[in-house]
Order: structure tokens, then C-alpha cells, then sequence
């Protein structure tokens, strides 16, 4: 699912699965192309990003919908730093569009969202404090995110929720490094709503490099 | 011709400066404050405060403070960023906050949730009706793009930069500033997604928040990153706070939704171990 020949004008660097539920971090250089593909189908993937030479300098929500003038992240959306510098662009998605606003899950939001029962149950925010630790980072660090694959619509009324996805088995996203950027990603197990189909699933990460 | 000339002259230049008014700036004792709202105890007063335009501020309130914001000259931006007092690494969610509100345009009585599932403010009065959760501040590479120059020591600051400082003079730092709400300049969303930028007609308006959790409240008074305008245009505000009643369990706000009544469920649990510890 979402294979395509290499490009003779390109090589793969890397090809993973994570598993469901896990985390993922990893460096994707200048020019590089990071693959996200959406194995199972309606899978939300939360992303960071960092400027690889200074974690101060992270994904901003407002900066990308500011810059863009758009709520929606979708094919051409520049994914900017707090600082408003370009970290990394959308250059190619078969998912029709991807959220930024409906932030990571926790243990303590479920809390208020389903109950006290959900308190226990792995969320995104364990995933990415633990992958934060690997980088000298921790809770604080955790600002705004992505959510690829998911879909939270903005109703007329102000209504706001995460529903049924948009997307589907082999979906991709392809995302082009602009800098040095790290990827900190939580496969969100979240099983509560629609976002992962109520049925977490794996994703693949292919990284390329242009051939000089 | 000031005699600066000595130690003495100078403290004496200094001392005569004593008793200067301007319309930015705080006033001491707090209980001091003049025009307070209806019904306000003046001994109650914790903070007051006219932010200049492209100015800020930070005030630490404990649980119970009123919090009230005035666009006193209709156009202004507030950018407000909420943290714990004394436990700093939890903050405001904006996200979590209309997630778990299902509510995109926050009003009267929401809710400005942190980011461990506990109510942090309710909002007890918007008569603005312009609250934006989306769109955060100005970094200074905006500003100079857009202004000319965004530097916090510049004519045109940047909000981002004056939270990084405000927040670091509480211990804090960059990585603190997490994405704040505004308030007086707003968005619409259209469905496809586009953003409408929403400013008042120049009528004064105000919002009042209840804390209901220790609290530093973070506010810079910079215009809008929707902001159209060529101009570098924010009017001052006025801030004042304080010191009020416990929300109580019967409390139509704490009551309104099933998602409310647990977030204010965690933040109890979390007041009354800060009450045996002292701190509450």
C-alpha cells in the first residue's frame, strides 16, 4: 500500500512500520521526503516538529494557519515554526485534508472527554513525553501538533469535533523537509472516537533523498 | 537643565520624578483603583493595570480571582496565556479546550481548560463576543515583514518575544509559550476552512475570567496576526483583578456539561491537596 517505483532520480533512506499505538522520532534532513502512509485506513498520526539545530524552535499551529489563512492542512500547506519559518511542506496527499486543531490525546483529557474509566488507557501525550525523553525534552516541550489522516471539522455554529475520517487504506501524505527538521510521532491509540476508526492500526515511514 | 551631576543631584533628579501619571501604567496599592466595576470591593483589588498598546503584562491570581480584561478604547488584542502557580509545567490547552468543548467560538460560560484535563478559568463575561482559540500571536518575523521591524525594543514588538520574556521573568521560557487565546479581535471559519479576520466597531467591551486554580495570567497587548491593517494599530487595556468567592458545587457554569463538571472535579481534587500542603 502506497508503494510506488523509486524515481531514478531518488533513493529511499529509510522504510519502517510503527506499530499501533507506538511512538516514532527520527531526523529528516534538508530535501529529504518523508512518506506517511496510512496502512489500515482513517489511522490519526500526531506530529511534531523541531528544528533539528534548536528544539526552541518548533511546529506552531497558528503560525501555519496564519500563514496559509486556512484552518486545514492539505496538499501546499507550508508547515511553519513558531518562529513563522517554513520547516517542512506538504508537496503531495491523496488524503483529501488533515487537521491541526484538535490537539494530542492524554490520559488526563480523556478524563474530561469520556470519563474517569478512560484514565488508564495509552494516549498521545505518553507517546510523545516518552519519545521526548530521548531528545532532552519533556512535557513542556509538547505545544501544538498534527494530526495527519484525521478530521475535525469547523461547523457554521462554532461546532467542533472529531468525526469519521477521511481517509482510507494506502492514503499518503508526502512531506518535504524545508530545514533540518525533527519528527516526533505518537500512532495515536486513541479508541474513543472516530479518529483512528475505533481500530488502531500500523503506519509506514518512508524516507527519500533526491540523487545528486 | 537637570543637575546630574552627582550621586546626590542625580537621586534627587531621580526622586523628582516621583508622582508622574501616565495612562499606561499600574496602580499602587492596588486597593487604590479608581472606576471599579459595580459591586467591587476596592479592598478586595489584587492588580490594576492599563497595558499599553504593544505593551504587556503578568499577574499571579489565586483560586477565586476575578480577572477582568477591558478594551478600554475599542482595539485592542489581548493574547492571554494561563499557567499554574508553582506548578508552571501545566498550562493552557487551546486545543483541548475546544475539543473537549466541542466549540470552536468560546464565550460566557466556557471553559479555558489545561493541558491535564483541569478547568484553569471559566469565563464569567465576554461582551465582545470576539475570542479566538486559533490563531495565537505575532512572531517577529511577521511583524517585520509586515511592520518593518519586530524586535520587543522596536516600535512594532512582537507578541511571541514578549511572552518568552514575561514568562522568563516567572522562571519560565520559550518552551512555555504555548499557543495563547485572544481576545476583542477574533476569526470566523468557513467550511472550507478559510479564516475571516472579526474586529469590533470600536465600543469598548470587556471579558471577566474566574480562576479556579493559582494562576499566572500572561497578557500581551499586540495586534492580532489576522490584523489586515498596514498600521501597527492596538489600543491600551485595562486590567484588574480580584480576590473572589470559591466557585461553588452548584455553580451554573461548573454544572453546565458533563466534560465541565469533571474538569472541575480534577481541579478540586488538585486545590485540596494544594489547600494541606499550604499553598492553596
Amino acid at each position: 500500500m502506497g508503494d510506488e517505483p523509486v524515481a531514478s532520480d531518488e533513493r529511499v533512506v529509510s522504510d519502517e512500520v510503527v506499530r499501533a499505538r507506538a511512538p516514532w522520532s527520527g531526523v529528516v534532513a534538508a530535501g529529504q521526503t518523508m512518506r506517511l502512509v496510512d496502512l489500515g485506513g482513517n489511522q490519526a498520526v500526531d506530529c511534531l516538529l523541531y528544528a533539528a539545530d534548536d528544539h526552541g524552535e518548533r511546529y506552531s499551529a497558528a503560525d501555519t494557519i496564519v500563514g496559509q489563512g486556512n484552518l486545514y492542512l492539505v496538499e501546499g500547506t507550508t508547515l511553519r515554526s513558531t518562529e513563522g519559518r517554513a520547516l517542512m511542506t506538504i508537496v503531495a496527499s491523496t488524503c483529501a485534508r488533515h487537521d491541526t486543531i484538535g490537539g494530542a490525546c492524554s490520559k488526563e483529557s480523556n478524563s474530561l472527554r469520556y470519563g474517569h474509566h478512560t484514565c488508564e488507557q495509552h494516549a498521545c501525550v505518553e507517546n510523545f513525553v516518552f519519545e521526548h525523553l530521548r531528545h532532552d525534552m519533556g512535557k513542556r516541550d509538547i505545544q501544538s501538533n498534527i494530526n495527519w489522516f484525521m478530521n475535525v471539522p469547523v461547523e457554521d455554529d462554532g461546532s467542533l469535533g472529531i468525526v469519521d475520517g477521511m481517509s482510507a487504506p494506502g492514503l499518503r501524505v508526502d512531506l518535504r523537509a524545508e530545514i533540518d527538521t525533527l519528527v516526533v510521532i505518537s500512532n495515536c491509540p486513541q479508541v474513543n472516537n472516530p479518529c483512528n476508526g475505533f481500530d488502531p492500526t500500523a503506519v509506514r515511514i518512508v524516507i527519500r533523498e533526491p540523487v545528486a | 537643565m537637570n543637575d546630574t551631576s552627582t550621586p546626590l543631584a542625580a537621586r534627587d533628579h531621580a526622586r523628582a520624578m516621583a508622582g508622574t501619571v501616565v495612562d499606561a501604567m499600574p496602580t499602587m496599592p492596588p486597593t487604590s483603583a479608581a472606576g471599579l466595576p459595580a459591586g467591587v470591593d476596592p479592598a478586595t483589588v489584587l492588580w490594576d493595570e492599563v497595558v499599553a498598546g504593544g505593551g504587556y503584562t503578568s499577574l499571579v491570581v489565586p483560586r477565586g480571582a476575578r480577572v477582568r480584561i477591558e478594551d478600554r478604547d475599542g482595539d485592542a488584542c489581548a493574547g492571554v496565556l494561563l499557567h499554574r502557580a508553582g506548578r508552571t509545567a501545566e498550562r493552557l490547552n487551546v486545543a483541548d479546550t475546544v475539543k473537549v468543548q466541542w466549540q470552536a467560538y468560546l464565550g460566557e460560560g466556557h471553559l479555558l481548560l489545561s493541558d491535564m484535563g483541569r478547568v484553569l478559568a471559566a469565563i464569567l463575561a465576554d461582551t465582545s463576543g470576539r475570542i479566538d482559540a486559533f490563531t495565537g500571536t505575532s512572531n517577529r518575523r511577521a511583524n517585520e515583514v509586515r511592520y518593518g521591524d519586530g524586535a520587543p525594543d522596536g516600535p512594532t514588538p512582537n507578541g511571541r518575544d514578549f511572552f518568552a520574556v514575561a514568562l522568563a521573568k516567572r522562571g519560565m521560557g520559550r518552551r512555555d509559550v504555548a499557543p495563547n487565546v485572544n481576545f476583542f479581535k477574533s476569526v470566523l471559519v468557513a467550511p472550507d476552512g478559510g479564516l475571516s479576520w472579526v474586529t469590533g466597531d470600536g465600543a469598548p467591551s470587556h471579558v471577566v475570567l474566574r480562576a479556579e486554580l493559582d494562576l499566572i495570567v500572561t497578557l500581551v497587548n499586540v495586534p492580532h496576526p489576522l490584523d489586515p491593517r498596514p498600521d501597527y494599530r492596538v489600543t491600551p487595556l485595562r486590567v484588574t483583578a480580584w480576590s473572589g468567592e470559591i466557585t461553588p458545587a452548584d455553580d451554573p457554569i461548573r454544572v453546565a456539561t458533563p466534560e465541565g463538571r469533571r474538569a472541575y472535579l480534577n481541579s478540586e481534587a488538585e486545590a485540596a491537596v494544594d489547600a494541606l500542603l499550604g499553598r492553596g
